[in-house]
């Protein structure tokens, strides 16, 4: 009995804590979809909110859309390349070196985008560009994609496999895209998912960095709110769930450890009919 | 590069060295002549200094200045080891995770830019070779270690290197599956006629697949000689210890006889005074009390079904391990005699 007891006491908390988490969420898609949030829902339900946040801030999505593949782009020629060096160097300075590009995540991004336009606001046409907002997240993000590459690197034998594929006649550069890449897949999509939200959700660096005709989804967001209807905010929201919801879930199917891709395989009927082992 | 079927390539190893820069010396000088199709195997203990020599010769390591490494009397020491043509077998398989087994065989065939239809062939050869046709499509993490290692085999020889190097192979099997792949390998070595470098700390291995085996201790060579002269004339304590069980007898040789704790062993030519000798287990044999040259007590009798294994205390200073039929029985506090055969005993 008191097992029970303490099972529906769990549960109640945890639905209790769950709640607190996503109402406001289905509060703010209910607002972007009612036609007017002070009447409530029985006011009706429209779409306009959402069709008018398009018309107004198409551009800032696609300059979101464009900047986190930049970014993400960014991040994968950079940070892989990086986390491979220091995998393999094991000094006090590859050490020190990892701690540097770890920095930009307790620095707050006001001050990094602040140290930007004192450094390279005088280039106009840098200034101006969308290629301003890039690099400061880049700066922000590739903490995140080394750090992922690298928790793989180091978790497998990867000396031995090149040296593997050294023996059997590959030069580095074959090496690294037969071998290293391939096998630290599960790394770069992990690395990739983060660096793809954190960009599209990035506020504080691109506040800064934004001009009128550079805005990115939250900056938008955060002027609609400002100035414009509540439901048209909301509706804002809306737009933001639905472009990274799917992004996400895709991300965390692709990003999977091979392992257990491998064993659900394995689990799978035809392959059992064939012996396991043979030793 | 690549090796010609039926062309042996020969290795010498002239005065390597090799300091890390952490400034362990992990080998002293070197030099070794390995002939064409000689399958030499490096022995002893961790840290001797074996898979430093083995990573040296193929090409993953540099000797320090001054050593050099020739295959066929060419200098290879400043090829890297992607131009040495050398197979390599390691302890942990490096099998690649993100190809199945075929793809892992035809690897190297595929770097060399072999047809494709040539590499088919080659890869169902060398399937058929390690017996592992139905493996094939398998990937790495579904096969068990000695398929593993029979894969790896498989992917080393492929490429028909010049030398197959092997380091610790078997090191991480069990031991019914160890014995069982090391007959595999030794076959194999036969067929191919392929020159071997083969690393281990496993007599037994060494001693089954060694044309000749190289014992190292601490950086150094302690001896290089077929099985039968390691076994049998060590040249010093370290190789008498570390190869097989060996027996020490210590006392003082007065007119021809050297007197022990548990009774007199003829010597003939030997100087008066102290002196110690060594004999295996199998060159002596047990008798009635009264008749043996020493007398001692049973103080563990094993039962291997072939043979027996006794521990005999009061005959010397240690305990003596000597084996005899297995059709005897023995009981702990015995009073035996035991005969040794003056033709092997050992004087270091």
């Amino acid at each position: 009995m008191r097992n029970t007891r303490y099972f529906y006491g769990q549960l109640a908390f945890t639905i209790l804590v769950c709640s607190f988490l996503i109402v406001p969420v289905i509060m703010s898609v209910m607002a972007g979809i009612t036609e007017n949030f002070f009447k409530g829902i029985g006011s009706g339900v429209t779409l306009k909110w959402v069709w008018q946040v398009w018309d107004l801030y198409a551009d800032t999505i696609f300059l979101s859309m464009l900047i986190a593949i930049a970014c993400l782009a960014c991040t994968i020629a950079l940070g892989v390349p990086a986390a491979y060096v220091l995998s393999k160097r094991q000094g006090p300075v590859a050490r020190a070196i990892e701690e540097l590009l770890t920095l930009p995540l307790a620095v707050p991004g006001l001050a990094i985008a602040l140290a930007l336009i004192v450094t390279y606001g005088g280039y106009r046409d840098f200034r101006a560009s969308w290629v301003f907002i890039l690099v400061g997240h880049v700066l922000y993000t590739l903490p995140f994609m080394m750090r992922s590459v690298l928790a793989v690197l180091s978790s497998a034998d990867f000396r031995t496999l090149e040296e593997g594929a050294a023996s059997l006649g590959a030069g580095f550069w074959r090496r690294f895209f037969d071998i290293v890449i391939p096998n630290c897949r599960s790394g770069i999509l992990a690395g990739s998912l983060m660096v793809v939200t954190l960009s599209m959700g990035e506020f504080n660096i691109t506040w800064m960095l934004h001009t009128p005709e550079n805005k990115t989804l939250p900056v938008g967001l955060a002027d609609s709110y400002a100035s414009m209807r509540l439901e048209v905010g909301s509706a804002y929201t809306v737009v933001f769930l639905v472009m990274i919801v799917p992004l996400l879930i895709a991300l965390q199917k692709w990003g999977q450890p091979r392992k257990m891709r491998a064993k659900m395989r394995e689990d799978s009927p035809e392959l059992q009919t064939e012996p396991v082992s043979k030793d | 590069m690549n090796g010609k079927p039926g062309k042996k390539t020969s290795i010498k190893i002239d005065r390597c060295a090799k300091t890390f820069p952490d400034g362990t010396n992990a080998l002293e000088p070197m030099s070794l002549e390995i002939e064409g199709g000689e399958t030499v195997v490096f022995l002893g203990p961790s840290g001797c200094g074996k898979t430093t020599t083995l990573r040296i010769i193929a090409g993953l390591e540099n000797p320090n200045p001054g050593g050099h490494v020739y295959f066929d009397g060419d200098d290879v020491t400043s090829l890297p080891i992607e131009h040495r043509s050398v197979g390599m077998v390691f302890q942990s398989y490096a099998l690649f995770p993100n190809m199945n087994v075929e793809e892992n065989i035809a690897y190297g065939l595929k770097i060399r830019k072999m047809p494709s239809g040539e590499v088919a062939a080659r890869v169902r050869e060398m399937l058929d070779m390690m017996q592992i046709h139905e493996l094939r499509g398998r990937t790495i993490d579904q096969l068990s270690g000695g398929q593993r290692q029979r894969v790896a085999l498989a992917r080393a020889i492929a490429v028909q290197p010049r030398v197959l190097l092997l380091d610790e192979p078997l090191t991480a099997l069990d031991a019914l599956l160890r014995e069982r792949l090391r007959v595999d390998i030794d076959r194999l070595l036969r067929e191919l006629g392929i020159t071997a470098v083969y690393v281990t700390h496993d007599q037994a291995e060494a001693m089954s697949l060694g044309d000749r085996i190289v014992v190292m201790s601490h950086g150094r060579v302690a001896q290089i000689g077929t099985p039968r002269q390691i076994y049998f004339e060590p040249k010093d304590e370290f190789v008498a210890d570390f190869i097989g069980t060996m027996n020490r007898l210590s006392g003082v040789v007065t007119e021809g006889l050297l007197e022990v704790k548990g009774g007199r062993i003829a010597l003939s030519d030997r100087e008066e005074g102290p002196l110690e000798i060594l004999f295996r287990p199998e060159s002596a044999t047990i008798t009635r009390a009264e008749e043996g040259m020493l007398t001692g007590r049973v103080a563990g009798a094993f039962f291997l079904g072939d043979r027996t294994r006794l521990i005999v205390e009061g005959a010397g200073d240690e305990s003596l391990i000597i084996e005899t039929a297995g059709s005897r029985e023995f009981e702990q506090g015995q009073e035996v005699g035991i005969t040794v055969n003056p033709d092997s005993i050992l004087v270091l």
